[in-house]
């Protein structure tokens, strides 16, 4: 680089330089970079320890340049709480999707976050089971199609889909709580800095902190990229509305009455 | 250090504070209790953490995360809380963690009882969980051995990088005995520094990734090649047992583990003033198993006699050793009932007047 110019733009340092297996238009690969970016920009990369879960995201262990655990379905809350409580200096991060977190893993995450766990959730909604082929998940929309809601997901039958950043808000426990989405560059740009607050909260070792994501899989929703965004600006956000619903001081409030 | 009256899960717990660990994750469940109660007082008194997690399956994945950061850790619990486990044991065992479980056994099946049992035999030693895997298993039959054995599985759990069990009936964890933690105790192996753990990447050593996921067939199949040729190693140089009147004649060779066999001990002593000639084979790991050593002591008898607290569990065990040479005899109780000394010894008096059926493929 020539002297006196400076990098406006560069592979964050706390992703590998590889080749992941997220299918083309899948915004799992932009909550990675952000993830990264706020590892660099924090300059805690050398003290991470990140958990990865069971479904689309299980290789994210072979992207982030940081030691990794990789844990079983839905217990990363579980694993990542070994690990803090193990060495308290460490930043702990678990990356998790819906089906993860807000089914099989419910249990974990309500109790690491009611025991005000040092720790960062990055948790993707993406309204489905990407992983095992578009099964239905706890977050799956009403009237949604999916491999084993086939006629649209019945909420008479099954339930309406788990609001986990609403439920986790309810704690008193303290800790910090926020809905973002990756569908549009400026709610990246938002998303960023929730993750940011997220990561800081951890490191000034105040409180659990989780940042649900929505997400796009435009692979099981059946529609090309673009449009699975709009989905999301469609059907998601008016129920899964964006915002921060919890801040250890208390400060904030979800962004509507829900 | 003098000797000190203590409850068994007490002394299990204070065995694995002196062996360096400073964290304990579990749930409550009886009849371990007082292990977590023990723990949550004294782990803060030495700068360690006590964490009672929301179930087993909670607790049991915290070791994993644990363990993965590089630190000495255990957890305890009793047979239905080991089941919930198993799922973990079987990442523990293929991301080559070292643990240290405590399962002081309940009867089952299902909620079963809060009575002693050794029920769990088969669940410990042939794996437990899904995959090709094996946990080493060590089994007490008094309150020092069960202190002496926490130590012990806490240095060969991270010398073989794998989970280990310690596996007592009720009365291991309920009984008080006294007990002395011996100050100038010598670790059991070399042990390397964990340079695998997940503690942080400087770029000064390979990215640790602490995992068992292998996607492809070839790779996954030299990972469980190299699993088994360290539970080879272990099966070769961990076999641990005790014989008792194994020197001398004897014409009945009963094999017990646990409490059990020290019941057994009492039938043997009041046999022998009667005469009749018992001797003991008391295996203390059950994984490995101490086959040669059964060969060998049923060839110097007549018949085998195998008492446990389940319906037949380690029989298949000796079965294995003994290979159809010797008759096999078995005496078992379950339901959280025990074996007592008289009906150990009245059972090798019918093994010997022809009053009990032999077992075939029990
Ligand atoms: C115990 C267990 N049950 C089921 C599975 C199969 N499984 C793998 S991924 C997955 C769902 C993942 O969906 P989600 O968490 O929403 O993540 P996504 O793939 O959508 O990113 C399931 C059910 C498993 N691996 N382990
Ligand atoms: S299946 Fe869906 S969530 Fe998974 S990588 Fe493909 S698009 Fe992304």
């Amino acid at each position: 680089m020539p002297s006196g110019t400076q990098p406006v733009f560069s592979y964050p340092e706390a992703l590998r330089d590889v080749t992941t297996h997220y299918c083309p238009g899948c915004t799992h690969g932009v909550i990675h970079r952000m993830v990264a970016e706020v590892l660099d920009e924090l300059g805690v990369r050398q003290r991470t320890v990140g958990v990865s879960p069971v479904g689309c995201a299980v290789l994210s262990y072979n992207y982030f340049a940081a030691d990794m655990q990789e844990a079983s379905h839905g217990r990363a809350p579980a694993v990542a709480t070994g690990i803090k409580r193990a060495r308290p200096d460490l930043v702990v991060f678990t990356y998790q999707g819906d089906g993860d977190l807000a089914s099989i893993g419910m249990s974990e995450i309500m109790h690491c976050a009611n025991r005000g766990e040092k720790i960062t959730v990055v948790f993707v909604n993406n309204a489905i089971y990407g992983m095992t082929g578009g099964q239905m998940a706890p977050t799956t929309m009403p009237g949604q199609i999916t491999t084993t809601s086939p006629l649209g997901r019945d909420v008479s039958l099954v339930g309406e889909p788990i609001r986990m950043a609403e439920i986790l808000s309810t704690l008193h426990t303290p800790g910090f709580v926020a809905r973002g989405a990756v569908h549009r560059p400026l709610e990246s740009v938002k998303t960023k800095d929730l993750l940011r607050r997220a990561f800081t909260y951890q490191v000034e070792g105040r409180c659990f902190s989780l940042v649900e994501i929505l997400s796009t899989c435009p692979t099981n929703w059946g529609l090309p990229p673009h449009e699975a965004c709009e989905w999301v600006e469609k059907t998601m956000v008016p129920y899964y509305p964006l915002g921060v619903f919890k801040t250890p001081d208390g400060g904030d409030r979800a962004p509507r009455p829900l | 250090m003098a000797k000190k009256l203590m409850k068994g899960c007490e002394a299990i717990g204070e065995a694995a504070i002196r062996a360096g660990c400073k964290l304990f994750f579990g749930y409550p469940i009886t009849p371990q209790n007082e292990i977590p109660e023990y723990l949550s007082h004294r782990l803060p008194q030495v700068g360690g953490t006590f964490v009672q997690a929301e179930s087993e399956v909670g607790a049991s994945n915290m070791i994993y995360g644990a363990a993965g950061a590089g630190e000495r850790v255990f957890t305890s619990s009793s047979s239905p809380g080991i089941s919930l486990m198993q799922e973990a044991v079987s990442y523990l065992a293929g991301a080559e963690l070292p643990v240290v479980i405590v399962n002081i056994m309940r009867a089952g099946p299902g909620l079963g009882g809060i009575l002693p049992s050794q029920a769990d035999y088969f669940q410990a030693t042939k794996g437990g969980g899904h995959g090709d895997f094996n946990t080493l298993v060590l089994a007490p039959w008094s309150v020092q051995e069960a202190a002496d054995l926490v130590a012990d599985a806490f240095d060969l759990a991270d010398y073989y990088r794998n989970p280990v069990y310690v596996l007592g009936d009720g009365l291991i964890g309920q009984m008080m005995e006294p007990v002395e933690f011996r100050e100038d105790r010598k670790p059991l192996k070399d042990l390397a520094a964990k340079t695998w753990a997940s503690t942080g990447w400087k770029g000064d050593r390979p990215r640790a990734v602490i995992n068992s996921l292998y996607l492809d067939a070839d790779t996954l199949e030299q990972h469980n090649r190299d699993l088994q040729a360290k539970y080879a190693t272990i099966r070769r140089d961990e076999v641990r047992w005790q014989g008792y009147g194994l020197d001398g004649d004897y014409d009945v060779l009963i094999v017990a583990y646990g409490t059990v066999a020290r019941v057994c001990l009492t039938a043997m002593e009041e046999l022998r003033e009667q005469g009749i000639k018992a001797a003991i084979l008391r295996p203390i790991s059950l994984y490995p198993f101490p086959y040669d050593a059964v060969r060998q002591a049923s060839a110097r008898a007549r018949a085998v006699l195998v008492v446990e607290l389940s319906a037949g569990q380690m029989i298949q065990d000796v079965q294995l050793a003994v290979a159809e040479t010797r008759p096999i005899h078995f005496h078992g109780r379950t339901g959280g009932n025990l074996v007592s000394p008289d009906e150990a010894a009245a059972k090798v008096r019918e093994v010997l007047d022809g009053r009990s059926q032999e077992v075939r493929n029990a």
